[in-house]
């Protein structure tokens, strides 16, 4: 881009900044803990952890972006420069053990421990820095050598291993799956005791790499022949997925086991309150770190009209109460949003975060414990029964959270192509014009409130029989956070990226168990990565995409994507 | 005619569309206020506490809230420049504490601690202010500068980010316990003025935010690159313009805000004598609370908005609440400065000293 990038001496520069900046990353997650949590996690068993599988890639991104950078040059080049950058990564790393070997710097970074050098040093003491080294200058190498490839060749060998690295990284999960019959005998091919086997990977990864090239030969004419379907054809087609679908739902918890139907109820509650935030932030635009408030009042709905305990209101069936909770977290989300209706843009995040803090605090105290039960909260839940059902379980959970997420999704998709939900789009874009275009811009955000709180009211409501207790440290602003991450990751205003974001931030980490101290660096890094690479999301909708990339692809009015800008800068 | 006609209809609608909100405001300010006098009447009517209560409880204010004051002057500095609430500046505080804290306790126990105090509460505030202002620098060029043309929202989200990044970065690399910051012997006990018993910690914090306060000032009003800074905050394209470094000008406000920062950061462990990685959650909303309270991009304005927060927050539990006759009201001190936090934003977003940039600026 720059032309004196492709000088000599900003060639150099770059190799030595790239291979600074990795390698300070890898340091830094050597340092924070995160390598010698996951060392125990394997990846092809007795052949890659985690570990160095995060540590190479350390050296793999420096060979990339250096590769990257020296576009113009020669392969071999590019290749060389990604190895010294991989290098340089690895001799980062291999000074941080020299230096931790030398000096304690335990007494401040807790996890420069011995048992981590051991770790970045292969277990061979100082002897093994040149290992690293080796193996980081190998990884940028390869790294540098990607950009290369032809994509023909680059999609399947990206999509075996990527495959093989997926299996191989909840292998423990995908052996509970394969228990039995014809399953046990494909895990039996592929797995050995502790792990996914060599020749597993390699099967996988052949696998993998066979279905892309299949995929990518026959994909055009598989959907030349959906396009050329009659309607009717269409239809009956549609019915069958939906029906499979139905079907794979129904069944999914029986094959997933307990531990994976906990997490995706966890995912589900989240979808839903995600759903519920995605509403206002996504179609209204009104940014809202408060939320969890509406979650905790749906749950404490539900705990205080249907506990067994001493601070029942009532003792109603959980399913009369459903939507008590549901009209009661609207009811709230109307009045919390009516003293808030004329601030605007970043302070209303901040006067969000104000109210949800002091929801919380007001139920923790023991102002209100005789009627709330402070911090020991509303204990006794009785599970709901459903002609005979007992849904006692997250596997029986399970169903409850699906169809509740369904049907919030279908009520929010109608919402959004109602004359409501483009209202909403309209506050978002600019409030004032909004208004002259004679929007009730005080009904239309009230709703909004109303609406998503409603959503995390039902949230919370399965919240607490999955929970079968209720308790106010449930209810913080990490979960606020948490809420808005994954709406963020999965593409604000977009439906299926509700899920998607759920099951990227909480399914993995809850999969991932050593993830879990770590969560919330990985949604800092994930939430700044993304602002900057892809603002509108892992899945956005159509508009996003159009507005946030608009320079790439209206470039022939020049002067339509200056004024947009210009509007967007000084709007507010 | 058709004017007039048209302004009727303007002024209808205004007054159907806003009367209910704004009865409801009406009666929200109200119950506010009512209960405030209640429970200030009450309180004092009751005669519970003594007048050396009261000192005590006002001391403690002031030196909680010139610790806001500190913090809230980054915010206000930032946003008067950026027109972005730096949600990590919280963390950035936070930083600058516990990096201390092992200056501190290394000094500890090399006996320099008690031994030469002033000395080492300059290294540590040094060290305090380094790390600080490093976060902060690291964290500009990381997450804001690329997104200085994004639409609002996205530089906020990224700072969300920054905030939660920082936290467990901290968490991860000295630990999730809490730390306790050493002593300074000299600083235990009380010191009198005018007969008036004072926490010596507590006169401490007051007088090095006044003179950390006096420095900024002179700082921003006094020199070149304060002017530059002032200029920016006034209008960026027109300071470009007159040849002022923009990028420059940003880099050096972040620095000094988190500067800042950082020395309340050692402030406030002073007074709290421990260091976790989560303490510069609440007190970064508090310190955004001072800043928006005094008019948010006005630096005399966030001094004045911290010392008022931090008298609400330590005299209203009791003053106010013990009178309404609330149990154990220290626990909703919090409530208190979240109220004022959002009666602010509702009722006078301008703050207290900010009508003159309030069209543009909120």
């Amino acid at each position: 881009m720059e032309p004196t990038a492709k000088t000599a001496r900003g060639l150099w520069r770059s190799v030595v900044q790239t291979g600074a900046l990795w390698g300070a990353g890898a340091i830094f997650l050597a340092l924070v803990g995160l390598v010698e949590a996951v060392s125990h996690r394997q990846i092809v068993a007795g052949v890659l952890s985690l570990a160095y599988a995060l540590l190479l890639l350390a050296g793999l991104g420096a060979g990339i972006q250096v590769s990257r950078r020296w576009a113009g040059t020669a392969a071999w080049q590019r290749i060389v420069g990604g190895a010294l950058a991989g290098a340089l990564v690895g001799v980062a790393v291999g000074l941080l053990v020299v230096v931790g070997r030398s000096v304690n710097l335990r007494i401040m970074l807790i996890n420069a421990s011995p048992a981590l050098y051991e770790i970045l040093s292969f277990g061979l003491g100082v002897g093994g820095v040149p290992l690293m080294v080796l193996a980081q200058t190998g990884a940028g190498a390869i790294g540098a050598a990607t950009p290369l490839l032809p994509p023909v060749f680059r999609r399947p060998v990206m999509a075996g291993l990527g495959t093989a690295f997926v299996i191989g990284l909840f292998q423990d999960l995908v052996q509970l799956m394969l228990q039995s019959g014809v399953r046990a005998s494909l895990r039996s091919l592929l797995f050995t005791g502790d792990g996914l086997a060599l020749h597993g990977a390699v099967l996988l990864f052949v696998f993998a790499a066979g279905v892309n090239v299949l995929r990518a030969r026959y994909r055009a004419p598989a959907s030349r022949w959906a396009v050329g379907l009659s309607p009717q054809r269409r239809q009956v087609l549609r019915w069958i997925t939906l029906g499979a679908v139905f079907a794979a739902i129904l069944i999914l918890p029986w094959v997933a086991g307990l531990f994976i139907s906990q997490v995706l109820v966890l995912v589900g509650l989240y979808t839903l309150m995600g759903l519920g935030l995605n509403l206002e932030v996504g179609f209204a635009g009104l940014l809202d770190l408060g939320f969890v408030a509406f979650f905790a009042i749906g749950a404490y709905t539900v705990g205080l009209l249907t506990t067994t305990g001493p601070l029942a209101v009532a003792h109603l069936a959980w399913w009369t109460v459903v939507p008590i909770a549901t009209v009661v977290s609207l009811i709230a989300g109307v009045f919390f949003g009516l003293p808030i209706l004329r601030i605007r843009g970043d302070y209303l995040a901040i006067a969000t975060l104000g109210f949800g803090e002091i929801i919380r605090l007001l139920v923790l105290s023991d102002f209100l414990r005789p009627w709330l039960g402070g911090s020991q909260g509303v204990l006794g839940i009785p599970k709901p029964v459903l002609v005979g059902l007992e849904f006692r379980g997250p596997q029986q959970l399970i169903y409850l959270t699906v169809a509740a997420s369904a049907l919030v999704a279908f009520v929010a998709a109608r919402l959004r192509d109602s004359r409501l939900g483009r209202a909403w789009m309209a506050v978002r874009e600019d409030e004032d014009v909004a208004e002259a275009l004679g929007i009730n811009t005080v009904n239309v955000k009230l709703l909004a409130y109303g609406i998503g709180g409603a959503f995390a009211g039902v949230s919370g409501a399965i919240f607490a029989v999955m929970l079968g207790s209720v308790f106010p440290h449930s209810f913080n602003v990490l979960i606020s956070i948490n809420v808005l991450a994954l709406i963020i990751v999965g593409g604000m205003g977009s439906l299926p990226g509700v899920m998607v974001g759920s099951l990227a931030l909480v399914g993995l980490p809850e999969l991932l168990r050593e993830f879990s101290d770590f969560r919330f660096l990985v949604y800092g890094a994930v939430l700044i990565v993304m602002m900057q690479l892809r603002p509108e999301g892992l899945w956005p909708t159509a508009v996003a995409r159009r507005e946030l990339h608009d320079e790439a692809q209206a470039p022939a009015v020049p002067g339509h994507a200056v004024e947009l800008a210009g509007a967007k800068e000084g709007d507010g | 005619m058709a004017a007039t006609l048209v302004a009727a209809r303007i002024q209808r609608n205004w007054l159907q569309r806003l009367s209910v909100i704004d009865i409801f405001l009406w009666a929200f300010r109200v119950a506010v206020l009512a209960a405030v006098v209640v429970g200030t009447f009450r309180t004092l009517y009751s005669g519970r506490y003594a007048g050396e209560v009261w000192i005590d409880f006002v001391v403690f204010g002031v030196s909680q809230g010139s610790v806001y004051a500190l913090i809230a002057l980054g915010y206000t500095m930032v946003y008067g420049i950026l027109r972005m609430i730096n949600f990590a500046h919280g963390d950035i505080f936070m930083c600058g504490a516990y990096t201390a804290y092992y200056a501190a306790s290394a000094l500890y126990r090399a006996g320099v601690f008690n031994r030469q105090p002033l000395l080492s509460l300059a290294i540590i505030l040094a060290v305090a202010i380094t790390a600080s202002t490093s976060v902060a620098l690291l964290v500009e060029r990381v997450a804001y500068r690329p997104l200085r043309r994004a639409p609002r929202l996205v530089p906020l989200i990224s700072a969300i980010g920054a905030s939660f990044f920082i936290e467990y970065a901290v968490r991860g690399l000295y630990g999730s316990g809490f730390q306790a910051y050493p002593e300074f012997e000299v600083f235990k006990g009380k010191w009198n003025f005018f007969g008036i018993g004072i926490l010596r910690t507590q006169a401490v914090v007051i007088a090095a935010t006044v003179i950390l306060m006096g420095l900024l000032y002179l700082f921003v009003m006094r020199t070149k690159t304060g002017t530059a800074m002032r200029a920016v905050s006034e209008d960026r394209e027109v300071a470009a313009l007159m040849g002022i470094n923009v990028d420059r000008v940003i880099v050096i406000t972040f620095a000094v805000g988190a500067a800042a920062a950082g020395a309340a950061g050692v402030l406030y462990a002073l007074v709290f004598k421990q260091v976790h990685f989560f303490m510069g959650f609440y007190p970064g909303i508090k310190a955004f609370t001072a800043a928006v309270l005094g008019g948010i991009g006005n630096i005399p304005g966030a001094m004045l908005g911290g010392l008022f927060l931090g008298l609400f927050e330590s005299v209203g539990p009791i003053l106010v609440l013990d009178g309404l006759g609330i149990v154990a009201p220290y626990q909703l001190k919090d409530v208190i400065a979240f109220t004022m936090l959002v009666m602010v934003l509702i009722f006078r977003p301008s703050g207290i000293l900010g009508e003159r940039l309030a069209g543009k600026k909120a």
